[in-house]
């Protein structure tokens, strides 16, 4: 996909360097810091303007805490992220405020991400309110636009968020987030919380407004099967850190990773006659406080060897396979 | 308990008969579950789908008499069990069914334990109510149980507390805890739907070892059709209340014969689609229980509408021991 930038169409718009979140864990007697959460554990990835990057992890692996980084909900412990060359993970709150406009997020959960208290035109309108644009009639006006884009009656703006489906929740949180006109929206689970029938209609709306807005998308989500649907890159997360990144295609045809591949394999297919080798992993994921050492993945691998119990694998390019990068020893 | 292989007619040991469950709330009585049929089979996994509020977990919590009280009640049908009726039967009797011949496996691992209690105090209670009088009788019995759902270290495992295990293993436990009395039949509502993908597979493989080495009957509850495909021989699809369509699982995966099922089908993102093309959609949203249409409930959101809708369909015979309720299914077009 294509898209009219100011910037040169290679020139990423998003480029993390070695993103590091570490949060301190307190315990004892007098809640001293001595050990801290590995949550986001050296990521580095580029998200071109007008592109879906998918990223795809179970719950703990960090993927989260990467996106609420990369709007700066969190201030990272160390890296960069560099949003058309410039680096937010360096600037303070007031030399923040004018990039904020251009990343947004959409969350999971559409009812504890909407004020229950302020009615729909008053929750859309806050971003306007917040960035002192428009009078009261434009921002008025504004609002109307974008909930006819998210695919909502002018009514909806008096009525108070309660009075609405999921599905329609989670419009309301698209909308707010399409206010300033962001470049990126970084979509955190954004349908998962929905029913089937409505996932569809929220994934549909995604796409729509892509082609329609150039937008590009940080898609966070553990539906192997939504994420490729809607991502042209997707990366896999594991204990903090990236362990395979490739075209959405390349990805599900030949995935080089044995985490990525058994991930793959557990999807239950809703196809009653499916006649494939499932990859049991046996284990639970290990706790981002103590990562094991090596390849974080060697406890649960079916093909660990001993170079993996002590040699953490960087991100490398899989051979022969363009845009495709994988970190593991072996080469399966 | 033995491992069956074909079914029977007599295979069936739980047959649920024109259930009615309604709720008193402050807008007045309304009803969530409205007639609903359907046979577990020994041996056998029946599976029932559908969206939120479509009245599938009320379903099983009637079967096990669990409705929250006082608002929850069954208005009418027979739930037949053993030769005995649980939708009348007193709860004393109740007791000793529910927890021993009837299982039960819920959603959330952590609701579901005793978060102050011990697993082993809680699993050796299992026991204690329906097996022995005996406490170091019980707790050994409890190891073992642990042991076969596949939990290493079970002796160390019974001394410690829910939150000391991760999810994974907290549903093995409550797994252990609902097969403990060898049941004729588990009762699952949603019972991976908290967890993890690659730990699911691990939890529906266990489901299916221990069926097949018991000859359990599943009801598995689940709103994910790729978790029904791959787990159920058969299906039930709810939609507000009623049964849209039941039969063979290859029946209602090949060849649906409700629109419903049919949109459910064609909207889900599927591995080997085509990435971001437009997917299907059901139009609309489910009613509410307050305003029901009168006549078939899915008609204001059915591309298939016609003015008999009005009327509500019956479940017919569309196939070998495939049903649908849709007055429309011989005129619909093939998928």
């Amino acid at each position: 996909m294509t898209v009219d930038t100011p910037a040169a169409p290679t020139a990423p718009l998003l480029q993390l360097e070695d993103v590091r979140m570490h949060f301190p864990v307190r315990e004892g007697l007098f809640l001293r810091s001595t050990r801290s959460c590995r949550a986001v554990d050296g990521v580095s990835l580029q998200l071109r303007a007008g592109e879906t990057l998918g990223l795809v992890g179970e719950s703990g692996c960090g993927k989260s805490t990467l996106g609420k980084c990369i709007v700066r909900l969190h201030q990272p412990t160390a890296g960069r992220i560099l949003f058309e060359g410039t680096d937010l993970a360096a600037l303070g709150q007031a030399a923040l405020k004018p990039w904020r406009r251009h990343l947004q997020m959409v969350f999971q959960d559409p009812v504890e991400s909407l004020n229950a208290r302020h009615t729909v035109g008053e929750i859309v309108a806050e971003p306007f309110v917040i960035h002192g644009e428009g009078d009261a009639r434009e921002r008025r006006e504004r609002v109307l636009g974008l909930l006819e884009k998210v695919g909502l009656p002018a009514a909806a703006a008096d009525r108070y968020p309660f009075e609405f489906s999921g599905g329609q929740r989670q419009r309301i949180g698209i909308a707010r987030a399409l206010a300033l006109r962001p470049r990126l929206l970084v979509c955190d689970e954004p349908v998962s919380a929905l029913d089937v029938s409505i996932q569809s209609q929220v994934l549909n709306l995604l796409l729509e407004l892509q082609r329609e807005l150039g937008l590009s998308y940080l898609f966070i989500a553990h539906n192997l099967a939504v994420v490729k649907h809607v991502s042209d890159r997707i990366a896999i997360m594991y204990l903090g850190r990236i362990v395979e990144l490739a075209p959405a295609d390349e990805l599900y045809a030949s995935p080089r990773h044995p985490y990525t591949r058994a991930l793959l394999s557990a999807i239950p297919r809703p196809d009653p006659r499916g006649t494939r080798e499932r990859i049991v992993l046996q284990g639970d994921v290990p706790s981002p406080i103590s990562p094991p050492a090596g390849c974080p993945f060697h406890p649960r691998c079916p093909h660990a060897t001993d170079r993996c119990r002590v040699e953490a694998p960087a991100l490398r390019a899989a051979p022969g396979r363009p845009g495709h990068t994988v970190s593991c020893h072996l080469d399966l | 308990m033995t491992p069956v292989d074909a079914p029977a007619a007599n295979d069936v040991i739980l047959s649920v008969r024109d259930l009615v469950t309604t709720f008193d709330t402050d807008v007045g009585r309304l009803t969530a579950v409205d007639g609903v049929s359907f046979d577990v089979r020994r041996g056998r996994t029946l599976g029932i789908v559908g969206e939120s509020g479509c009245g599938k977990s009320v379903t099983a919590l009637s079967i096990m008499r669990l409705l929250p009280q006082p608002m929850g009640r069954i208005q009418g049908g027979r739930i037949l069990f053993e030769g005995r009726d649980l939708a009348t039967l007193p709860p004393a009797e109740l007791h000793r069914i529910r927890g021993g011949r009837i299982g039960m496996i819920f959603q959330e691992p952590m609701t579901a334990l005793n978060p102050v209690q011990p697993i082993g105090r809680q699993l050796s209670e299992v026991f204690l109510l329906h097996r022995t009088r005996d406490t170091a009788d019980a707790w050994r019995r409890g190891t073992e149980m642990l042991r076969k759902v596949g939990i290493p270290a079970p002796e160390i495992r019974m001394h410690e507390y829910p939150h000391q295990l991760s999810g994974g293993m907290r549903q093995r436990v409550v797994i252990a805890m609902a097969l403990a009395c060898e049941p004729a039949v588990v009762i699952a509502d949603e019972p991976t739907t908290a967890l993890d993908v690659t730990i699911q597979a691990q939890i529906l493989e266990l489901m299916q070892a221990l069926q097949r080495d018991l000859g359990l009957a599943v009801v598995l509850i689940t709103h994910d059709l790729g978790v029904i495909a791959e787990t159920c021989d058969d299906v039930i699809v709810m939609y507000a209340g009623r049964v849209a369509e039941s039969g063979p699982v290859e029946a209602i995966f090949d060849r649906p014969a409700h629109p419903y099922t049919r949109g459910l089908l064609d909207s889900i993102p599927r591995l080997e689609g085509t990435r971001k093309a437009r997917l299907r959609v059901i139009e609309g949203m489910v009613p509410g229980l307050r305003d029901l249409p009168a006549g078939c409930r899915f008609q204001n959101r059915c591309p298939h509408r016609v003015d008999r809708c009005a009327t509500a369909p019956a479940l017919e015979a569309v196939g070998p021991g495939h049903e649908a309720a849709c007055h429309r299914w011989r005129e619909l077009p093939p998928r």
